[in-house]
């Protein structure tokens, strides 16, 4: 299977909406990337009913981080996804395929019509994003821990050529557990990649309990300063305080965002419940959900 | 003595670094990743012509090659030179996920593999990395037999545009590639023709597989010797030409006999055209303490074992 095709119009009004966010003025773009979110956050909930299976909680977590990056801040033309001199951007979390796909399709990447067949047989939309079938997606994740050392050859990469485009990678707090973070963190501050910038979807739980009382992440910030990094630290769904930690470094370091998030956001019933790590939603659920993200 | 084990032998990674070096000159896309290795990967001249292209992540193996699979992406060819345990052991997943299933160009180069680190044990004998490597789809496995296969390995793997993993010798051998023998997947190399046994051998083996053919030669016995350069993808063309045209297939690897080049040629012979094979490498054991060369003889990877799988598969099938 080839590369999914760009939707046209789609990609168009990607333009025109991103232009908006980006020169309209804070009211403006606040408006226009909280009705995005809603619709993302509503193709999760029809994605994950029909597919029977996903990770709910933490799309719902990661999704204004999603909208925000490609709406305000990435330089990515979705009808030339191999464009040499495009930001990358890099889903660590790559169970939260779903609000990834989903952004994807809003951007016109590929048609949302395809979003109904995530993860049924033979879909380019897998359980877990493959980038030799969806177009928008730089290196395959699934696996925890990878997305940081591969965001990092991204902007060795571009430093090596004097390049200005920077990668955005998105990672889940959980998965800093594993050590190939911390490898990968000490490298980008030793080679002085002030064009990364890793985002940390920090809703506190993780597949099992609470990330405080599996394997303890904080002290968060001190970590990643003691480590090199610029800290920033925001609340993960106030889409302008984002647009704002996105920006460059400042320090010359590479930047940490620490996005305080809540699992499940958007839908009542699932805000900060460890059950919604991957639970799949009854319909009457899913009634409920839409109801709620409708408002 | 034959007149081969009378001929120069080259530590291959000599061969490698020029390569890469004469390449990187060539192509400025080129660049080397290592994990602390400058030294061992023999890439101080690389440093030295091209620092800006030496990539040092230190003793880091995931940050490795993950690093490399994101310079893919940004548009490099990386060389990822890392002793060949740590490389395939350590990194394993990234070699999975993020290289042969992302189909980044990265060309991993284990060194030192099979028991070249000798009297340093197990943890530092790379056995099981063709096992590993050979179970990942999407990974061209290459092991060249001498400097010549090395140097073709460096530039066909660079010229590829797919994910590889080259495992270039430390233990010194000798020259083993005649001048007009191809490279490229799918093709052995046919080092001498014989019609009773064949005998299929890659890298540190394949000049002992000579020899043991040189001493079946003076009992009567014609040997078959091919070298496999690409174990993946295997050329079953010449295996299963073995298989029908001689009474039975000898494999040698200087590596675990679970998953390697004797389980390819096995899995091929099996399911096509079944004929008796013996399987030369290490068994399913630790090695115990000692050189390469002792070690090498310890399980009969030497001429005389060559010869004798040969001579008992011609005695028992």
């Amino acid at each position: 299977m080839t590369l999914l095709p760009a939707a046209p119009r789609p990609a168009r009004e990607y333009r025109q909406v991103a232009e908006r966010v980006r020169t309209g003025g804070d009211q403006t773009a606040a408006a226009e990337l909280n009705r995005i979110s809603t619709e993302v956050r509503r193709s999760i909930i029809t994605m994950i009913e029909r597919a029977k299976l996903g990770h709910i909680g933490g799309d719902l977590s990661v999704t204004d981080i999603l909208v925000t990056c490609f709406y305000a801040v990435l330089s990515v033309d979705p009808e030339q996804p191999d464009w040499e001199r495009r930001d990358r951007f890099v889903l660590s979390k790559g169970h939260c395929a779903a609000a990834l796909y989903s952004t994807l399709a809003h951007c016109g990447f590929f048609d949302t019509g395809e979003l109904a067949t995530f993860m049924a047989p033979l879909s380019a939309l897998n359980g877990h994003p493959n980038k030799v079938k969806v177009p928008g997606v730089e290196t395959n994740t699934g696996a925890l821990g990878h997305g940081l050392p591969v965001a990092t050859g991204c902007a060795v990469g571009a430093k090596l050529d004097g390049a200005s485009w920077r990668t955005v990678v998105v990672m889940g707090d959980g998965e800093l557990q594993e050590g190939s973070n911390w490898e990968a963190a000490m490298a980008a501050s030793h080679q002085g990649l002030s064009n990364l910038t890793a985002v940390i979807d920090r809703n506190r739980l993780q597949q099992g309990a609470r990330t405080e009382d599996t394997n303890r992440l904080e002290p968060l910030a001190e970590r990643w300063h003691s480590f090199g990094w610029e800290v920033r630290e925001v609340d993960g769904h106030d889409h302008l305080a984002l647009r704002a930690a996105l920006r460059g470094s400042d320090t010359g370091k590479p930047v940490v965002v620490i996005a305080n998030t809540i699992k499940g956001k958007g839908v009542s019933f699932m805000e900060d419940r460890v059950e919604w790590h991957h639970k799949v939603p009854t319909s009457e659920q899913v009634e409920a959900a839409l109801a709620e993200l409708a408002r | 003595m034959t007149v081969l084990e009378q001929q120069a032998t080259f530590d291959c990674r000599q061969a490698f670094a020029e390569e890469l070096s004469a390449l990187a000159r060539q192509d400025e896309r080129i660049v080397a990743i290592c994990n602390d290795s400058v030294g061992s990967s023999n890439l101080v001249g690389f440093r030295e012509e091209f620092p800006d292209r030496l990539i040092n992540v230190g003793i880091a193996e995931q940050e490795l090659v993950g690093l490399a699979a994101g310079l893919a992406n940004a548009g490099k060819i990386p060389f990822v030179c890392a002793a060949a345990p740590f490389l395939t052991g350590r990194a394993l997943e990234q070699i999975k996920a993020d290289v042969a299933y992302s189909e980044a160009h990265v060309v991993l180069c284990g060194q030192s593999p099979g028991m070249a680190y000798g009297e340093l044990g197990p943890t530092h004998h790379s056995i099981e990395d063709l096992s590993w490597v050979r179970a990942v789809a999407n990974l061209d496995v290459i092991v060249p037999a001498d400097p010549v296969q090395t140097r073709l390995a460096v530039r066909w793997a660079a010229a590829s545009s797919r994910p590889s993993y080259l495992r270039i010798p430390r233990f010194k051998v000798p020259a083993v590639t005649p001048a007009d023998a191809p490279f490229e997947p799918r093709r052995a190399v046919l080092l001498r023709d014989g019609d009773d046994v064949t005998v299929i051998a890659i890298g540190s083996l394949t000049s002992r597989a000579l020899q043991a053919a040189d001493r079946l030669s003076e009992e009567g016995v014609s040997v078959r010797v091919l070298n496999m350069p690409f174990i993946e993808p295997l050329d079953l063309d010449s295996v299963l030409a073995a298989a029908r045209e001689t009474r039975g297939i000898v494999t040698a690897e200087e590596a675990t006999i679970s998953g390697g080049l004797g389980a390819a040629v096995a899995a091929a012979v099996v399911t096509n055209h079944p004929a008796p094979m013996r399987i030369l490498g290490v068994p399913r054991v630790f090695a115990p303490t000692g050189d390469t060369a002792f070690l090498l003889d310890h399980f009969g990877l030497s001429a005389d074992g060559i010869a004798e799988a040969v001579r008992s598969l011609l005695s028992h099938g």
